[in-house]
């Protein structure tokens, strides 16, 4: 990998290996500003008969030089670089998911504290973790070891113990493992990577119990001491093992490997390293959902703390039968407001799981899809909330102020309320045909609370611009900031329950084209347009029992953001809950559609 | 994009056909280059390490687990039975001894001082690989497993659940477009795969059951039916291992929906021929469709053989099937394929193709939506 000084970095060509789609974007210094200019793509090619990641890299890379004007790839089929007389680019970095992307089992010793640890070192790195093993995961240890003996992961991660504290728990959780000889996902070419993050007075009795069927890396434990999580060695070693063990044995990964100028990262790691920064960057609450065919990522950054969560089996395409059976038809049919036969939805959806590409040709196939993304988000979402909490086990100290307010360890960090930007990507929210469908999805999905834009990644290129931040941070803000993100616009959504009809916000708006004034009814959605480059000035007094963010009652004024929707007043109250009768519910839901224009 | 492309499903009378058939861990390889197997053959065989019964000697006898290993009966290798004593405590002046008796026979595998843990490692696992393909081993993979070769004749399904199993053929439909009702499976059809024509309903699958069918196949089936028989909702696509008594398989998909002619007539002219039908399937990436292989016999491999089907590119006058509402399952030609994106119903942007529909109708669908088949 070869270093350059950032200044003379003037085009940047990055890839995205996904399972079934390589995407190419190429950024380039425009009067003085970097934007992203060109994309291309091209099917992945690590699957048979290809068996080689660097001709699908080739393809999408060569598409985009085709577009671009500019030869990017060489008769030898290597990326041209540097750049010289209009051709090649100044580097070329790249993440990747393909083959199902990173794939982990995490242990510690109780579930609620270490193993929570681990699982959220794991995730934060790019990994889905496929089961999370713990002293008190209410499983026999037999049964334990039966099911490491069925997973065959990438990487294990154990940890367990505070520094100094009791060794014996967590090398009662080595002796589990190491028996039961878990077998690596790619074949016996390779030890399986190991690592240990726990107690380390215990590492020394780890090492002894595990043999040379793994190979073991010792990093300092994640949870030093009960108050405080040390992810961050744990994360390097994943990105490094992921690299020198996973993708290594991935085909063609050993040619990607030496073409790109920055470590290969895991697709969704660098999705959270993007948001993590923007979140840093602008001093704001954002969550980030990318809802794909397969799996959900959600990433939140509140108050500085990151947190990624993949719903394994919520998606669009090869999971969408398992959004059906995890929400069950009746809340899936709650947002559609045409007749459907329940019989035929069903082999409709299992007809979409065993041909994954098809996408909706009619209206009602559409609404239908709308409707599975809705709940699917919305499993995705309230998994994240009960995973991305305060640590557990803390010791707390109370006084009498608090004896009201008996706050336990482990609470939701997640507050729609906090939450100052919401960011959707992946095809059923990027390819909606109306940017209304992708604001009307977000909110049915999220429930922000009180004002909150609403925003979505245009093509996908969140995952390109965390790999970049690594190498060229100004780059990837730049180009994040003029290019990624296509504003939706505001919604502002008073915080809690009334009587349908009833007023719950008298609203003032001033500023861009609007200037408006009225009452907002309980259970009304109301847009006005505002335009991307617009701004507004809100003054909101909500009404008795209802919060907009400074309290229940209490006014509040605020600048607002516009976008490609415009400003959203949504009174439906949250938690936002449809009728439960059934032509209520149809009725209410057609209101909601008529009124943002949702469907032709 | 670099090639647009539909990947259809695999439909031949004759074939020849390599399969790898290896072990998830190194053993034995039972079969040599050049045998002859058939299709319930073990070519490789291997055991698994045992089960693991851990023992926490430490809190069972109350003892520090650096005491344990004193306290010790037998040692790490040696073989216990269940009911043999393992370990018993000193006691107070010889007195009140603890003991703890084997719940589990096996080998001790190791005794932890740290942990006071003990573990046992059950009987080696048997872990056996047939055939699957009868025909002629052309390739032994040292430690994992064979490569058999054969003409076959053979069927890509769509969607199934069951592993691996097999049967003679056997016709229940007259017609490639007749549903397979109950009434259609017949107390002979034991040990049997089934062949019906269209949807296949869940009382015909419960028939099959008990009759002792060994698998179903046939064109679609409801959804519905399959969460009956399964007992639960199928959430993903990865199937294979379901223990419901029968395999089954569909070749076109859920819903109402006839098999492909050409499929159904392929299974006529193969009837009372042995096949081997598997349903695993996964759609993931490392797709893998259910698979049924009928090898053929000497006297049909001397006969001459029939040009190849191929899928060919998306083009005018391809054949294709349409394989999404609101046209689900109907099959036609290609008539036009308009470069410029259009506007569908749902208001997205989509290329799309003109098909013409064997039913004289011409409807444009976005070009994902058809799978290229061979006719």
């Amino acid at each position: 990998m070869t270093k350059l000084n950032p200044d003379n970095i003037n085009v940047i060509l990055a890839t995205d290996c996904g399972s079934t789609t390589t995407k190419a974007i190429l950024i380039e210094k425009v009067d003085g500003h970097y934007r992203q200019t060109f994309r291309g793509e091209a099917p992945t090619t690590v699957e048979e008969p290809a068996a080689d990641v660097t001709i699908g890299v080739v393809n999408a890379v060569t598409e985009v030089g085709e577009l671009a004007g500019r030869r990017l790839v060489d008769d030898d089929g290597h990326i041209i670089r540097p750049t010289s007389n209009g051709d090649g680019c100044d580097i070329y970095i790249s993440t990747s998911s393909a083959g199902g992307g990173l794939q982990m089992m995490v242990a510690g010793v109780v579930r609620e504290m270490t193993a929570a640890s681990a699982k959220r070192a794991a995730l934060g790195a790019g990994a889905i973790v496929m089961d999370v093993i713990a002293s008190n995961d209410r499983r026999l240890p037999h049964q334990q070891i039966q099911r490491i003996r069925e997973l065959r992961p990438d990487m294990i991660l154990v940890s367990g113990g505070t520094d100094g504290g009791n060794a014996t728990k967590v090398v009662e959780i080595a002796e589990l493992i190491a028996p039961a000889k878990p077998q690596p996902r790619f074949g016996s070419e390779y030890r399986m990577p190991l690592i240990y993050a726990g107690n380390k007075d215990a590492a020394p009795l780890v090492e002894k119990v595990f043999d040379d069927s793994v190979e073991l890396s010792v990093v300092p434990n994640l949870r030093p001491v009960l108050e405080r999580e040390n992810l961050g060695p744990a994360r390097d070693a994943i990105h490094d093992l992921f690299l020198e063990h996973v993708m290594a044995h991935a085909p063609g990964y050993n040619k990607l490997i030496e073409w790109t100028d920055a470590p290969i990262m895991p697709t969704p790691g660098a999705v959270g390293n993007i948001l993590q920064t923007i979140a840093e960057r602008q001093g704001i609450n954002a969550v980030g959902v990318d809802i794909g065919g397969a799996t959900t990522d959600v990433f939140s950054v509140f108050n500085g703390t990151f947190n990624r969560t993949v719903s394994a089996n919520l998606g669009m395409s090869y999971s969408i039968s398992n959004v059906c059976a995890e929400a069950a038809m009746p809340n899936i049919l709650r947002w559609v407001h045409i007749d459907m036969d329940e019989r035929e939805l069903r082999n409709r959806v299992k007809n979409k799981m065993i041909r994954p590409t098809t996408i909706p040709q009619t209206l009602d196939a559409l609404v239908f899809e709308q409707a599975i993304a809705r709940e699917a988000l919305r499993l995705a979402y309230k998994q994240h909330k009960e995973f991305a909490t305060t640590l557990k086990g803390v010791q707390q100290q109370r006084t009498v102020g608090d004896t009201f307010s008996q706050e336990l360890g482990g609470q939701t960090i997640v507050d729609n309320m906090q939450l100052d930007l919401l960011v959707g990507s992946g095809g059923v929210l990027s390819h909606a045909p109306r940017m209304q469908q992708t604001a009307a999805m977000l909110i049915d999905a999220f429930q922000p609370e009180g004002i909150t834009m609403l925003a979505k990644d245009s093509i996908f290129m969140m995952p390109h611009l965390g790999v970049l931040s690594q190498v060229h941070p100004q780059a990837a803000l730049e180009v994040f900031e003029r290019d990624c993100l296509v504003y939706l616009g505001t919604c502002i959504a008073p915080k809690g329950a009334g009587k349908s009809g009833k007023p719950c916000l008298s609203y003032q708006i001033s500023g861009g084209s609007l200037n408006e004034s009225g009452e907002l009814a309980f259970g009304d959605l109301k847009l006005f347009p505002l335009a991307p480059e617009e701004t507004a000035s809100v003054t909101l007094e909500p009404s008795r029992g209802f919060d907009v963010g400074a309290g229940a009652g209490k006014p509040l004024t605020a600048d607002v953001k516009g976008g490609t929707v415009g400003l959203i007043l949504d009174g439906r109250g949250r938690p936002l809950a449809p009728p439960t009768n059934a032509a209520e519910c149809r009725e209410a839901v057609t209101s909601w559609i008529g009124e943002l224009d949702l469907y032709p | 994009m670099a090639q647009a492309y539909t990947p259809g499903l695999k439909v031949t009378n004759r074939l020849s056909h390599r399969m790898r058939r290896v072990l998830p861990i190194a053993g034995e390889v039972k079969a040599s280059v050049g045998d002859r197997v058939q299709a319930r053959d073990v070519v490789a065989e291997t055991f698994m390490p045992g089960d693991i019964t851990p023992v926490n000697l430490s809190n069972t006898l109350s003892l520090p687990p650096a005491d344990v290993l004193e306290c010790m009966l037998i040692s790490e290798g040696e073989r216990v039975e269940i009911g043999q004593s393992l370990a018993r405590t000193k006691g107070i002046f010889g007195l009140f001894k603890s003991e703890y008796k084997s719940k589990a026979a096996g080998t001790v595998e190791s005794i932890s001082n740290v942990t006071g843990q003990l573990i046992i490692r059950g009987k080696p696992l048997p872990v056996q690989v047939r055939a699957f393909l009868a025909g002629e081993v052309v390739e032994v993979i040292p430690n994992e497993g064979v490569v058999i070769e054969a003409e076959v004749s053979y069927v890509q399904g769509i969607f199934g659940i069951g592993g691996e199993t097999y049967g003679s053929v056997r016709m229940a439909c007259q017609q490639h477009t007749d549903e397979l009702k109950a009434d259609l499976i017949k107390p002979d059809m034991e040990d049997c795969v089934i062949v019906g024509g269209a949807r296949m309903t869940g009382d015909a699958v419960r028939r099959a059951i008990e009759v002792g069918a060994a698998a179903v196949i046939s064109g679609g089936m409801d959804d519905q039916d399959l969460r009956d028989i399964l007992g639960y909702d199928l959430g993903v696509a990865i199937t294979g291992s379901e223990q419901i008594g029968i395999t089954l398989v569909i070749t076109e998909g859920f819903g109402e929906i006839a098999m492909a002619k050409r499929t159904f007539e392929l299974f006529s002219s193969r009837e009372a021929a042995d096949a081997a039908v598997n349903g695993a399937t996964q759609i993931r990436a490392g797709v893998m469709r259910p698979e049924i292989v009928i090898p053929l016999s000497e006297e049909e491999k001397a006969r001459e053989v029939e040009p190849e089907h191929t899928a060919g590119l998306l083009e005018v006058g391809a054949a294709v099937r349409i394989i999404r509402d609101p046209y689900f399952g109907q099959i036609g030609k290609v008539a036009g394929l308009p470069a410029e994106l259009t506007v569908l119903n749902s208001e997205s942007m989509a290329r799309i193709l003109e098909v013409e529909c064997e039913s004289g109708e011409r409807v444009a669908v976005p070009r994902a939506n058809v799978e290229m088949i061979e006719v």
